[in-house]
């Protein structure tokens, strides 16, 4: 039978606050001790209370928006209550009944529109890595602010999954609330997927597939669950509800036995925290401080840069603002989309963007002839070379030596040399016989005899001028 | 100030205060002194005067501080196993502000553990005993501290009322006990018993003490999203009218002792010139049973991170993860803990919430609106305390309703977070002490003290 999968996806994003969401400790744990970043409130030592992190509110506004999202002027926190070593205070405070974060929808590349049914504040959790006999505890991740972005079940196959995460990620990325980093967890979906047959006007049972953490692993997750539970349906057995773990290695989801259904959180409001009141001129002066979404830089860049390469540098927003500021979009665009698709490690080339003006003089000396189109290259990554990062276009240049030859008179003794070297004589008159793809190995003569520095198409030209 | 003026020294003042709570040792006041951190900061304190130095305003004054307030010094247990031991790294903001003014701590007292309770029976180390009776109780949770203040060791102590923990025992033991509005002094570093009606104060021989302390602890806090914006000390005088009594607290299952100083006082201030303004409240009747929805229910959150991973007890025969968090709670948490904890989970739980927690915040509203009704009538309202002296020792710990009755007249008020203040004002005829409550609008505290002495006025 056909089936037609049913897809909704919730999103928790780690929000790149400076400190946590209710305390006054870094929220930035990379590369510190374990549990060197925990306050006593994140400790949940006996009488602390929550000290609500305003930026946070601020962030929140601002993913609200990047996802067309209403913004409620009142929200507030509740307590879900549960024991787990990586919750220290026995409960995690998030916003059960009143979030923050209202209806919305995000946009995928093919146009369908994935509503958003709402998304809330809350605190992460700390981290557990289990040994045979003992579990270590780190808290620095507690409570570090989330947003949990919960969709409709607006999504109908892998594909649509993979676009609305990546989709997804880009919004927060563009947002400027989040590091965006998958590999540590900035972002992690919990993917619910069911099957009903085509025609239905019923949902299926759904599994929960928890904890994924990229855009390729979410695709696999639904394509590996859409066949197990065609598998299930056609045998005419029912689907469990139940949660499933995905295994990226062995590219499967298994079942992670269903006390889930017991699970009672006991929510309740959070007395410590007075509700959340903002005004619609609050809610109206964070709102515009969004800054460019995807959307704005595909209409910007249209014309100027390639659909194709577009859709592959709006994966480095940092690269996309760096673009909005140099003058000549489409030549500094095609330099950075060489190296982001040739090299390995493509995004290191992102780390330390080099100036404007290191790009525009790079432009300016191109276009007037300074540069060959490989001279060009070799400065553009040298900007990337620690040693050579920060001096500016010209300097890079003339250490490479890589200044083209413009001074006509000196081209022309080069051009002279190249015709009297008896090892070209056949290719001139072949050339004289019409033989016209042959002039590329005579300027190719002289790029060697100038080492390079000759300007081909002055080449080219007086080549022709004397050949005629 | 005496010391100031070099009548005395803070030494000699501690000093006292220290022996005479050893010479009290067997009503078991104290759950721990601090004995050495206490004179070596006496010491410094003489010797600032005698440089000439600025001291604060309790500039060696000794104080008993309530067993659930974190303090650098010494450990805190709210006198129970659970936190046992624990050695708190930072001080609760009333301490930091207490200390800041020259206030030195002598001891930690004892009370109910988790301030569960009214008579400090449920102490894990064992109850105190009322300050005029051995046989009595001292009310509580906070019995330790009343008691302190009640028998002169310290001129005051520190309290936390969440349904009538000072006031309470402020009145079995005959001393001032007050609660002052909700969010007027910061909760943070007291151990929370329930967030939304947990109340800091103090318990003090008059009211001038309690308006001082009011004037050092009061104010706003930014690690208590709950603090007020700062109001005590630039409350505009008012003086009072007219003064309520609420007619269903005049009946016979209140001690007739009661009913008998709550009539002279009456009339006391009748002759006084106030208007007496009799207030029907029907609503009151059923704060006890919001109050045993909506505190539990915190009380189960609060307690939750007692878990046995992080500090305090943890059981020595869990053998995994599961059973250091249910063994180390089953032997930390004491019965009426267990107790509290059980009905909590019970009104959260899913199905259940809106049947009981919902509904009871939504009486909770309607309580706060009855008492906004009765401030347009009057200024204050007077009411017993509980409707009985303090009970004996052992009496009522093994009915816990007749326990949780003995709150009746005191919870409500925490549920409308508006302040009250216990005045002693008179004994029964065997010679326990009694004492009133006056109830002020929210933010009224400081007049609402100035009040509470006028009352005092014939004892």
């Amino acid at each position: 039978m056909k089936y037609i999968p049913t897809i909704g996806i919730e999103c928790h994003v780690q929000l790149s606050t400076k400190t946590k969401l209710f305390s006054e400790v870094d929220n930035d744990a990379r590369g510190k001790e374990p549990n060197s970043c925990v306050s006593p409130v994140d400790y949940a030592l006996p009488g602390m209370l929550p000290r609500l992190n305003g930026e946070a509110i601020k962030f929140a506004i601002r993913a609200g928006r990047a996802m067309n999202c209403e913004i409620n002027a009142s929200s507030r926190f509740d307590r879900k209550h549960y024991f787990y070593p990586d919750s220290p205070k026995g409960y995690q405070i998030t916003q059960f009944y009143h979030p923050i974060i209202g209806a919305g929808f995000v946009e995928l590349p093919d146009g369908k529109k994935i509503r958003i049914e709402h998304a809330h504040l809350e605190g992460d959790a700390g981290k557990l890595t289990h040994f045979d006999s003992y579990s270590l505890v780190d808290l620095n991740r507690v409570d570090t602010p989330l947003i949990e972005i919960v969709s409709m079940p607006d999504m109908h196959s892998a594909k649509d999954a993979h676009d609305y995460t990546k989709s997804l990620w880009r919004l927060m990325c563009y947002a400027e609330v989040t590091n965006g980093d998958l590999y540590n967890g900035n972002m992690r979906f919990d993917v619910n997927v069911s099957l009903a047959p085509e025609g239905s006007d019923e949902l299926g049972t759904r599994a929960e597939v928890k904890n994924l953490n990229s855009f390729k692993s979410v695709e696999r997750a639904v394509e590996y669950e859409i066949k197990r539970q065609s598998k299930i349906l056609d045998k005419g057995e029912k689907v469990i509800q139940e949660t499933r773990g995905w295994n990226d290695a062995t590219g499967e989801t298994t079942g992670q036995r269903s006390k889930e259904e017991a699970k009672d959180y006991r929510y309740m409001p959070e007395p410590d925290i007075p509700p959340i009141n903002l005004t619609a001129e609050f809610i109206e002066e964070e709102s515009k401080k969004l800054p460019l979404m995807p959307k704005d830089y595909k209409e910007k860049f249209s014309g100027k840069i390639a659909d194709d390469t577009l859709e592959i540098l709006l994966d480095y927003p940092s690269l996309m603002k760096k673009l909005a500021e140099v003058k000549d979009v489409k030549r500094v665009s095609n330099w950075f989309a060489s190296v982001l698709l040739a090299e390995e490690k493509s995004a290191e080339y992102l780390n330390d963007l080099p100036t404007a003006k290191q790009l525009d003089d790079l432009s300016e000396m191109t276009e007037k002839g300074e540069l060959s189109s490989t001279g060009a290259k070799e400065v553009f990554l040298k900007f990337f070379d620690p040693q050579m990062a920060k001096k500016e276009a010209k300097v890079i240049a003339k250490e490479l030596n890589v200044i083209q030859e413009n001074d006509l008179g000196e081209l022309e003794k080069i051009v002279d040399e190249v015709l009297a070297d008896p090892a070209t004589k056949q290719a001139q008159e072949d050339f004289k016989a019409g033989q016209e793809k042959v002039i590329g190995f005579l300027v190719g003569q002289v790029m060697k005899a100038s080492k390079g520095k000759a300007n081909p198409s002055s080449a080219q030209e007086i080549l022709r001028k004397k050949l005629a | 100030m005496r010391i100031a003026d070099k009548t005395t020294t803070a030494v000699s003042l501690v000093k006292e205060a220290l022996e005479k709570a050893k010479k009290y040792e067997d009503k078991h006041i104290f759950v721990s002194l601090n004995e050495e951190n206490a004179l070596k900061k006496a010491e410094e304190i003489d010797a600032k005067i005698a440089n000439g130095e600025k001291v604060g305003r309790l500039a060696g004054v000794p104080y008993a501080l309530k067993d659930n307030f974190l303090s650098k010094e010494g450990n805190t247990t709210a006198s129970s196993l659970m936190l046992e031991p624990f050695h708190s790294p930072i001080d609760s903001t009333t301490v930091k502000k207490l200390e800041a003014e020259g206030a030195i701590m002598i001891g930690r007292t004892n009370m109910d553990s988790f301030a569960h309770g009214s008579s400090t029976e449920n102490s894990y180390f064992g109850p105190t005993k009322n300050a005029v009776d051995d046989e009595r109780v001292a009310g509580g949770s906070s019995g330790g501290s009343a008691v302190a203040v009640a028998l002169d060791i310290v001129p005051f102590a520190t309290g936390s009322d969440t349904g009538g923990s000072i006031r309470q025992p402020a009145s079995f033991n005959g001393v001032y006990g007050f609660k002052p509005t909700y969010g007027t002094i910061s909760r943070y570093g007291v151990v929370a018993m329930a967030s939304s009606t947990d109340c800091i104060g103090f318990f003090t021989k008059n009211a001038e003490d309690m308006d001082l302390l009011m004037e050092i602890c009061a104010g706003q806090d930014e690690n208590d999203m709950t603090t007020l914006p700062d109001y005590y000390s630039e409350t505009p005088e008012k003086p009072a009218k007219k003064i309520g009594i609420i007619k269903d607290f005049d009946n016979d299952a209140v001690d007739q002792d009661i009913r008998n100083v709550l009539a002279e006082k009456v009339e006391f201030l009748k002759n006084e010139g106030y208007e007496i303004v009799e207030l029907d409240m029907p609503t009151l009747k059923y704060a006890l049973a919001v109050y045993y929805i909506v505190v539990p229910a915190e009380v189960t959150s609060n307690l939750s991170r007692h878990d046995g991973i992080r500090y305090g007890y943890r059981s020595e025969d869990a053998k995994d993860l599961g059973e250091i968090f249910s063994k180390s709670r089953n032997e930390g948490f004491m019965s009426e803990n267990k107790r509290r904890i059980m009905i909590g989970n019970f009104v959260l739980s899913s199905g259940f919430y809106d049947a009981y927690y919902l509904k009871a915040q939504k009486a909770r509203t309607k309580i706060i609106e009855e008492y906004n009704k009765a401030f347009e009538k009057v200024d204050y309202i007077l009411t017993p305390v509980s409707p009985n002296p303090a009970f004996k020792l052992g009496e009522k710990v093994n009915d816990p309703v007749s326990m949780y009755l003995e709150d009746v007249m005191s919870v409500p008020i925490n549920l409308a977070g508006v302040p009250s203040v216990a005045v002693p004002v008179g004994k029964t005829e065997s010679g326990l002490p009694l004492g009133l409550q006056v109830v002020g609008p929210r933010r009224s505290d400081k007049n609402l003290l100035k009040f509470a002495s006028v009352l005092e006025g014939d004892k």
